[in-house]
Order: C-alpha cells, then structure tokens, then sequence
C-alpha cells in the first residue's frame, strides 16, 4: 500500500517537472541574429498598442497587439531595418503609435514645453529671491543702529557666563 | 489686488487648456490614411471564398468599407443603421470581416440580416493592419480615385451617417473619376 502510494507520488512529480517548459505565457520568436532580437525587443518597448492605449506592444495582451508582433517579427527576420518598421507603424497609424513621438512642428510643444516652464520657473525664482532680498533689507538710521549696538552688547555683558 | 491677478490669470489658463482636455476623445486617433490612395487588397468573398473581392473591383466608385466580425458587440449596435442605409441604395457597401471565423460570420449575417453587397474575409486580420484598423467597427469612405476621404472609428450613429456620412457621398458622387 505504502509502496503504491510512492509510485504515484513520484510519477505525479515527474510529470509535474516534466510540464514545467510548456508553460510558455506569451508567444516566442526566433530570431537569425542577435540584433534583429534587440531591435524587436526595442520596438515592441516603444509603440503603442492601439487598443489599449496606454500599453505597448510587449505588455498588450490585446488580439491586435499579437498581430502587430508578429508582423514586427517578420518584417525583421525579413532583412527590414527597425525604421522601416516604424515607418510601417506609422503609416498606418499614426504618430499616435509612437511612445517617442519625432521633433517635428506639431510635437514643439510637446519637446520643448517642459523646458519652457522650466525656465519660466527659474525667472519667477530668481525675480522673487531678488526682491526679498531687498525687503529684509534693514531700513534704519544711524541712531537707532547704535541703540541695537548698545542693546547687544548689554545683552551679552549678561548672558557671559559666572566665573569659576 | 495685483499680486492676486497672476495666480489668477494661472488658474484660468489651466482650467480652460483641462476643460479643452475634457471634450477630446482619446480614442479618435486621426488616421494618416485620410486623403491617401486606399490600401490595395483582394481577398476572398465570405459567402463564396472561390471568388475575390478587392480594390480594384471598386475603381470609379464612390464606396463604403465597413470593418466588422460576429464577435464585435458595438457592431450589433451600428448594424440596423447600416441596413437602413443598404436599402437606400446609395452606394456599394463592402464589409471586411475581420479576424473572424467564417461559420459564425455566415451565421451573424443569416441571423440579423446582410447589409452589405459582399464581404470579404480578412480572417488573419492582415488588410485590417494595412487600413490601421485597430477598434472594430470602422467605417471608411473611399472616392471614385480610390482615395479613402473618410474614416469612422466605433459604431455608426444615425446622426454621423446623415450630418457627415451621407453629405460627404453625395459630393464625392458629384466629383469626376
């Protein structure tokens, strides 16, 4: 009985290591060379995929994301260079698809704005460090310096400490 | 008063640019294929896979392309709007079934009705790549030239079939091949 009992348990964790290479989640591609992986890699990082948009393609699980793998794959694995793809993606959908929008007149905004803000941000800073400079700037005369002169040094006649 | 003004005239600024942000639909991706040569296919007809249907079928024509499948619920929705439409007779209607399977195609069109002249069957959803489709149903317009002019992305409504849709056709009809 015991004996019995072993042989499943051992032929279940066979079977169960046995099963572990199937498990593949996502679908894989083979590849001729190391840098058509790279550039697949790279590409599927960078567009989006169309369905859910804020996704790209390596993270869409969508039915449309699959496909568009597929045809970055052969594309690649056909001799095509990874702007040709891109040049592909676009074509068809738009700038929309790249997570890396081009430099171009209607992406300015995009590009430059936050170095616009920036920097209006470093006006406002230095306009407003200049000023308080100038408010705490003491403003009073001569007599009055000396009372705080006299005011301080009685201050600290008395705060030394007790000789030994 | 005046150290208000700039933090003010601020916050306007940035309400109106979200409240321009709030009335845009992310999901209308302006397609690059407007005003460009529709993108060339010929595929098998659904209902008779020996013959094919394509662009070149459709040159001189002012026609309609409607992307759609049996398992695409907002087709459901737009689907008696491109009925009626089919029975106005005003321009060939092509559906492209789209990564679908042609059993349960054949059967949504036998069950709910065929609005089309012909379907083709995009069953591993290559032309749809070709003509950008990426949200089932869409809905494009194609000129005599065979320049598509129009791009709908979700489900027809009756009011952008007639404020839109049909205006479009009547002038494209008016234009020389």
């Amino acid at each position: 009985m015991m004996q019995r009992t072993m042989q499943v348990l051992s032929a279940t964790l066979c079977a169960l290591l046995l099963a572990f290479p199937a498990r593949a989640a996502i679908e894989s591609y083979d590849f001729e060379t190391a840098e058509q992986e790279a550039a697949y890699t790279r590409l599927i990082a960078e567009l989006r995929c169309l369905v859910c948009q804020n996704q790209n393609l390596a993270d869409s699980n969508a039915g449309l994301a699959q496909d568009l793998r597929r045809e970055v794959h052969e594309m690649l694995t056909s001799g095509q260079s990874a702007d040709q793809v891109v040049d592909f993606m676009v074509a068809r959908y738009g700038d929309f698809v790249l997570y890396r929008p081009p430099v171009q007149s209607n992406t300015m905004l995009l590009w430059g704005g936050p170095f616009a803000l920036l920097g209006l941000g470093l006006l406002v800073l230095i306009l407003f460090l200049r000023r308080r400079g100038r408010d705490t700037a003491p403003n009073i005369d001569e007599q009055q310096l000396a009372q705080v002169r006299e005011l301080l040094n009685d201050a600290q006649d008395s705060a030394e400490p007790p000789k030994k | 008063m005046g150290r208000f003004l700039l933090p003010l005239a601020g916050f306007a600024l940035l309400a109106v640019l979200l409240g321009i942000g709030l009335t845009l639909d992310p999901r209308e991706v302006p397609s690059p294929l407007i005003d460009k040569p529709a993108p060339d296919f010929t595929l098998p007809q659904l209902h008779d896979a020996e013959q094919t249907i394509g662009t070149a079928d459709m040159r001189g024509e002012v026609w309609l392309l409607n992307v759609w499948a049996s398992w695409c619920v907002a087709c459901r929705q737009e689907h008696p709007y491109l009925v009626e439409l089919g029975k106005r007779d005003l321009l060939p209607m092509v559906g492209l079934n789209y990564k679908d399977k042609r059993n349960d195609a054949l059967g949504w069109l036998r069950n709910f009705e065929n609005p089309y002249n012909v379907s083709a069957s995009d069953l591993d959803g290559r032309v749809g790549i070709d003509w950008g489709v990426y949200g089932v149903p869409e809905t494009f317009i194609i000129d005599k030239r065979g320049t598509i002019r129009m791009k709908h992305i979700g489900p027809l409504t009756p009011k952008v079939i007639e404020q839109e849709l049909l205006p479009l056709v009547e002038q494209l009809q008016g234009e020389a091949a």
